[in-house]
């Protein structure tokens, strides 16, 4: 009894808990069949089963409501805050609320979402927001990877060169906005002075201006500001390969650019999941950088869902057709956080 | 051997491969540090000055001017006021709810725990847009801003909202980063206390919460950096000029000095300032934490 209980706590599988349970059950009636001398024997183990399940259950009842002062009030908050919320974001995406009054709740229908379909602009920030998001996710990942090994040969202050690399994900949006405003500048900014400099004249452009750079020009500046935070990841990833495998590849005599390839890459692979999650985070705040940099209107070009559903519902004040956009936006997250969340969970990583 | 002989044979005796390697490396931290160089030379010159200048070097003396410094500061010293207000409690209290959840949903473990972390760690990646509409008719409708006073601004209508709204979307990304920690605590300490007869929350607070301190630690930092910054919230929840946070206040100064980049790259830093301190004092325990080391 004092054994099960102790499993219990220290959160052996219910699985075999039951399993364990069931089989025990199951023997006394077996041993029936038997004879009377095993019956005395059976009995006290069924009352000692019946009396380590109650004890079981009374112990879960008892470790919910104890637990429940602690994580109550916080999971009150965040279901109410952000389910309830998405919740009612979707009641009023079938609302066709215009802005006007309170919405109708009589007739819910789903004509936003097919005008939704129809509305070429949407089209545009739909393909724009994919673009963005594996764009700046798979970049940042691979420039992240490259200094990562980079820092990882042994190299004197590391330290500091981590520490330079990830400043800038300590600033918000608002601020790198205003930086790379100014490095874009056309007449006076860095990189257009910059490819003056090495004679590349032909190259300078305005950046944030033309259709055809702008999103690129966006993207890029992102990566500057996460691709630090993927090679502090990567490179604590790496710390973590034993020494051995370099040195039994190296014996093998497989080339260094093999090496990474064949043998540290594909065992990086919960870093690179745990980087790309935290950046698709922050590619769907992109929004702010945007915002910044052209307001509600950043063109087609680089119009995405975050920048449409906030045009829509508060400069339009189109609420109904908003709420559309950003259960868009909702579905697209889920699309991607639920598989990781998945994968999560099956390892027993969550 | 003279001095350039000298110099010749210890190049010549470095590693080639090492060299080029420290050359990579400090061209990332130029690549890293250019558009902060550039803006910090900016903020120095006049508004005419940075047409006539390079953007990566100080203006020559007779230019140099600390004018747009006190221009940026006074347009945006409400705005940082505001956002302190704003961000400090709310980033103690997400942290505190998430240290409590975690510990009530990984140490004292409970059928159905897993249910409730989910949508916990869900919550983390919940994109802002999907909530906005339904929060702001929330807000509309509950407006605390009157009925809390708060000593320091007399008027807080939509700080003190805007507050508890990051305190909501805090409370995951709090609870995911010390659940990591929580887990490796080990359970049968916790269980010698409860056979001493010491209750969830004495072990709590006698145990847990000593045991947390590098992990608040990186929590808070992230936190106020990621509260600090939000636009998106502050925008839509506070009206009211007079209690808008410095994000927003930095982006109005942007907006209506269009020309002026000496204004705003002074501006951005003036904004920027809190969480650059905040990380120039713990940014390697804040790289040590992002990397779960």
């Amino acid at each position: 009894m004092a054994s099960s209980i102790f499993a219990a706590l220290t959160g052996d599988t219910d699985e075999s808990r039951s399993d364990d349970e069931s089989q025990r059950r199951s023997e006394p009636s077996a041993r029936t069949d038997g004879g009377t001398v095993t019956d005395g024997a059976s009995d006290t183990t069924t009352a000692a089963v019946g009396d380590d399940a109650t004890a079981l259950g009374r112990l879960r009842r008892s470790r919910f409501l104890e637990s429940l002062p602690f994580w109550g009030p916080p999971a009150l908050l965040v279901f109410f805050f952000v389910y309830g919320a998405i919740a009612w974001n979707f009641v009023i995406s079938l609302t066709g609320w215009e802005g006007l009054g309170s919405p109708d709740y009589s007739s819910l229908s789903t004509e936003m979402y097919a005008q939704l379909l129809s509305d070429p602009s949407f089209a545009a920030a739909f393909q724009n927001t994919l673009v963005l998001l594996v764009a700046f996710t798979v970049l940042s990942l691979i420039l992240g990877l490259l200094v990562a090994i980079l820092v990882d040969q042994k190299i004197r202050i590391e330290n500091t060169f981590r520490t330079i690399y990830l400043l800038p994900m300590s600033l918000s949006f608002v601020v790198t906005a205003i930086f790379w405003s100014w490095m874009y500048n056309p007449s006076n900014g860095l990189i257009n002075e910059a490819l003056r400099g090495i004679g590349l004249d032909a190259l300078t452009q305005a950046w944030l201006a033309d259709p055809q750079f702008k999103l690129a020009a966006i993207i890029f500046a992102l990566m500057w500001q996460f691709s630090g935070y993927c090679m502090v990841v990567y490179l604590a990833g790496l710390r973590a390969i034993p020494e051995s495998q370099y040195e039994a590849a190296r014996i093998d005599g497989a080339s260094t650019i093999k090496l990474y390839w064949r043998v540290i890459i594909p065992q990086l692979r919960a870093s690179t999941m745990s980087a790309a999650v935290v950046l698709v985070v922050f590619a769907l705040k992109a929004f702010d950088f945007l915002f910044v940099l052209f307001g509600v209107n950043p063109g087609q070009s680089a119009d995405i869902l975050s920048v449409m559903m906030y045009r829509v519902a508060f400069d339009r004040i189109q609420w109904a057709y908003g709420s559309a956009v950003a259960m868009v936006l909702f579905a697209m997250t889920l699309g991607v956080i639920g598989p990781y969340l998945y994968v999560q969970y099956r390892r027993g990583e969550l | 051997m003279s001095a350039a002989d000298r110099l010749q044979t210890t190049i010549a005796g470095l590693d080639r491969t090492r060299i080029a390697l420290y050359a990579v490396l400090l061209a990332m931290v130029a690549f890293y540090l250019a558009p902060l160089e550039s803006g910090f030379m900016t903020a120095f010159k006049t508004p005419d000055g940075f047409r006539t200048t390079t953007p990566f070097a100080l203006p020559p003396l007779g230019e140099f001017t600390l004018s747009a410094w006190g221009t940026a500061f006074d347009r945006l010293s409400n705005g940082l006021l505001n956002s302190a207000l704003m961000a400090v409690p709310a980033t103690v209290l997400s942290a505190l709810f998430g240290s409590l959840a975690a510990y009530g949903l990984t140490n004292l473990s409970w059928r159905g725990q897993i249910g409730v972390l989910v949508l916990f760690v869900a919550g983390v990646f919940i994109p802002y847009q999907a909530v906005l509409v339904p929060l702001t008719q929330f807000w509309s409708f509950v407006d605390l801003g009157g009925r809390i006073p708060l000593a320091i601004v007399a008027d807080n209508e939509g700080l003190i909202n805007l507050s508890i709204t990051h305190v909501a979307y805090g409370i995951p990304i709090c609870t995911v980063l010390f659940r990591s920690y929580y887990a490796t605590i080990d359970d049968e300490m916790l269980e010698a206390a409860r056979l001493d007869g010491a209750s969830a929350a004495t072990i709590y607070r006698r145990i847990i919460l000593p045991l947390s301190i590098p992990i608040f630690a990186v929590t808070l930092i992230y936190q106020f950096t990621q509260i600090w910054n939000d636009l998106l919230f502050a925008i839509v929840l506070v009206s009211n000029p007079s209690n808008q946070v410095v994000t927003v206040a930095l982006n109005q100064l942007q907006g209506s000095f269009v020309q002026q980049f000496n204004l705003q790259m002074a501006g951005a830093f003036v904004a920027a300032l809190p969480t650059l301190v905040v990380y120039v004092l713990f940014g390697e325990q804040f790289a040590k934490g992002v990397a779960g080391d």
